[in-house]
């Protein structure tokens, strides 16, 4: 999910409105419906914004075809804006008709520390282990040495 | 002049200001906004129901959805929401009606999930104010009121423990403390020195702990306060800001806002800029030293929490919808009336029973059990609280102060103190001679006054004849002195007077000898 948001946000903020049906309708009547997404400009991410989205999402785009996938993706979600939604209240949840359910403080769970620990390779003690802090990413030249023989 | 923030003296800073060569101190200030994370007080953590308790075996109060196993989804705990409400009426905020949760993203090992869960956009409520109050003037014995305000309050989750093992280059992550329940109270930049936000986190721990929503104790950890500092001329921009973390006590909190105050006018005056950066306090040099290397800012993608549905509070029983279970409803109206006696109330309350002043009742109901131990006091004796209120925030607050002691620790109980001011109103002894009885009390627990007057021989003298042949003495070795009192100058008496309190080691009743003496000048 995260990707094209952010990549959205950069320039342009993302907006949910319903009733997205009016958008799409079926290919029967593909007449009436103009390719919204032509009517969109074409998106150049700059290199180091592409260096921090990997970086953020822990993706990689690593190839040219990568990187027109990822604007191909912010046009896609650029439609959003041919959309006159003025005076229209965003909708930022499908559950926003539900009640939320509220529990009551009383201690029905824990206790599992040995199941848990049993889910991790590395314990000391009870406690989990991690590295010192968290492994910088790879710079893009080390990844793609690293990733060379990858068939991905 | 405090340089920081434009008072009277009454600023540490004003005691440690560096002479610069080039901007005058006087014209930058300090702004410092605070944002405070306090662990609500509950049995269990906010979307689990695994156990809140501050020492327990690591990992072991741990739910499968606080280790973020997959197939795990958020249950809000109906306590947490009462305690955010309860503490945004305290702080006169408004409650929300509405409120939203949001994933908040970065990555770090004892965040198992990868977000924390927290409402940054529509929070549980916002717009509040937070009264406390400073001792200034000449001699601290001026109550000063002032206000910050408060931007929201929010609920959010806290994170896991991690310990790090520098010898085995790892660190070790214990979940006990992932998903407990944390009201973030974000304040305006309101203030302007250490001082000043002292006494504010002071109050909020008071309130905190009356309200009975967070135990607001900052060494384990179930308040944590960071700092937003910057410096700037009064009237121009505000400055870029730093955060200083890493504060473990209300006193460090002080001593890290005015270095970093310092530290910034210093930058600037060497014609630098401050860095946006997170600084953490060393409390052994009393220095911020950088934490984070940030590679810009941190981009957290705020994003709605999709396994939630909106928060609705009720502003009363007429507003619930119909068919609604009891136990699902979150009344305002109710969590109002059920508000506890705040600690400004009490300290008004105090000055109205007791008759005394309201420096003398910020500083009881600002230190743990002293309000109940003067009470006690004044159950026992006849001794107007006017009189006993002096002994209790100086004879009493002052040595535990100085053998940083608490009430509850202190060797002299309320009935002994009751004792000895008893003996004292009575006219057993004098008022020097009480406080000796009071220091001889604290050194030997449990002996009651009375044994140590008898001791120490430290009752009053009143047998006339005796007096009568010491102040005649004094009289006959002073003529210079008599000769002033008898021109007049009445004011020498007091010396003769001392004279004699030096003969009796004190002991004399002074209005005897008073009269005496003023019988044998005239």
């Amino acid at each position: 999910m995260s990707v094209i948001s952010i990549a959205a946000k950069r320039g342009l903020s993302l907006k949910i409105i319903r009733p997205w049906c009016n958008l799409l309708t079926n290919s029967a009547s593909s007449t009436r419906v103009t390719c919204l997404w032509s009517s969109t400009k074409p998106a150049h991410v700059p290199a180091d914004l592409v260096d921090k989205l990997e970086r953020l999402a822990l993706v990689d785009f690593r190839t040219k075809q990568g990187l027109a996938c990822l604007e191909k993706a912010i046009r896609f979600a650029d439609q959003l804006h041919v959309v006159d939604t003025s005076g229209v209240e965003p909708m930022d949840s499908v559950l926003e008709d539900r009640a939320l359910n509220l529990r009551g403080d009383a201690v029905v769970e824990g206790d599992c520390a040995e199941e848990l620990l049993q889910l991790s390779k590395n314990t000391v003690e009870e406690y989990f282990v991690a590295p010192p802090g968290n492994i910088p990413l790879p710079t893009r030249e080390e990844r793609t040495a690293m990733l060379k023989h990858s068939e991905f | 002049m405090c340089s920081f923030c434009n008072h009277t003296s009454t600023c540490e800073g004003f005691n440690s200001l560096i002479v610069p060569y080039k901007l005058a101190p006087q014209q930058l200030v300090g702004v410092v906004g605070l944002e405070i994370h306090a662990q609500i007080n509950s049995n269990t953590k906010l979307f689990s129901g695994s156990s809140v308790r501050f020492s327990a075996p690591p990992n072991s109060l741990v739910s499968f959805f606080d280790a973020s196993l997959p197939g795990t989804l958020p249950v809000l705990n109906k306590r947490c929401v009462e305690a955010a409400v309860m503490t945004g009426l305290a702080l006169n905020c408004s409650i929300n009606r509405k409120s939203l949760f949001d994933r908040k993203h970065y990555f770090y090992a004892d965040l198992p999930s990868g977000y924390q869960i927290t409402q940054q956009r529509q929070p549980i409520a916002v717009d509040g104010t937070l009264t406390y109050s400073l001792l200034g003037g000449k001699k601290r014995s001026q109550v000063i009121r002032k206000t910050v305000n408060i931007k929201q309050i929010q609920l959010e989750q806290d994170s896991g423990k991690s310990l790090h093992d520098d010898l085995r280059s790892q660190t070790l992550i214990d979940l006990n403390r992932a998903g407990v329940g944390l009201m973030e109270l974000v304040m305006e930049p309101d203030m302007s020195c250490g001082e000043e936000a002292a006494a504010a986190v002071r109050e909020l721990q008071l309130i905190l702990q009356a309200l009975g929503t967070c135990q607001g104790n900052m060494s384990e950890g179930q308040m944590r306060v960071d700092a937003n500092v910057s410096v700037h001329k009064p009237g121009e921009p505000l400055g870029i800001r730093a955060e200083v973390k890493n504060i473990n006590s209300v006193r460090c909190l002080a001593r890290a806002i005015d270095y970093e105050i310092q530290r910034q006018i210093e930058v600037l005056q060497r014609g630098q800029t401050v860095q946006n950066e997170t600084r953490a306090y060393d409390s052994k040099s009393g220095e911020t030293i950088p934490m984070r290397d940030k590679e810009g800012l941190q981009d957290y993608r705020f994003m709605p929490e999709p396994n939630l549905p909106p928060l609705i509070v009720y502003e009363d029983n007429a507003s619930l919808p119909t068919g609604i279970d009891a136990r699902q409803a979150v009344v305002v109206q109710k969590i109002r009336e059920g508000l506890p006696e705040l600690p400004g109330v009490k300290r008004d309350r105090l000055v109205q029973t007791y008759g005394i002043l309201p420096e003398h009742s910020f500083t009881l109901v600002n230190e743990d059990g002293l309000v109940e131990y003067f009470e006690a006091v004044l159950k026992v004796t006849k001794k107007e609280p006017r009189k006993v209120i002096g002994w209790v925030t100086n004879e009493l607050l002052g040595h535990l102060k100085e053998k940083d002691m608490s009430v509850s620790h202190s060797p002299i109980s309320p009935s002994a103190l009751a004792e000895l001011l008893e003996l004292q109103e009575t006219g057993h002894i004098s008022s020097s001679a009480a406080k000796q009885v009071f220091q001889e009390m604290w050194r030997s627990p449990g002996k009651p006054a009375s044994q140590i007057i008898q001791e120490q021989d430290l009752g009053l003298v009143s047998d006339a004849a005796r007096l009568h042949s010491i102040c005649q003495k004094v009289v006959d070795s002073h003529p210079n002195e008599v000769h002033a009192i008898r021109n007049g100058n009445k004011k020498v008496l007091n010396k003769l007077m001392g004279l004699v309190q030096k003969e009796t080691k004190g002991r004399a009743d002074p209005v005897l000898v008073m009269a005496i003496l003023q019988e044998k000048t005239s």
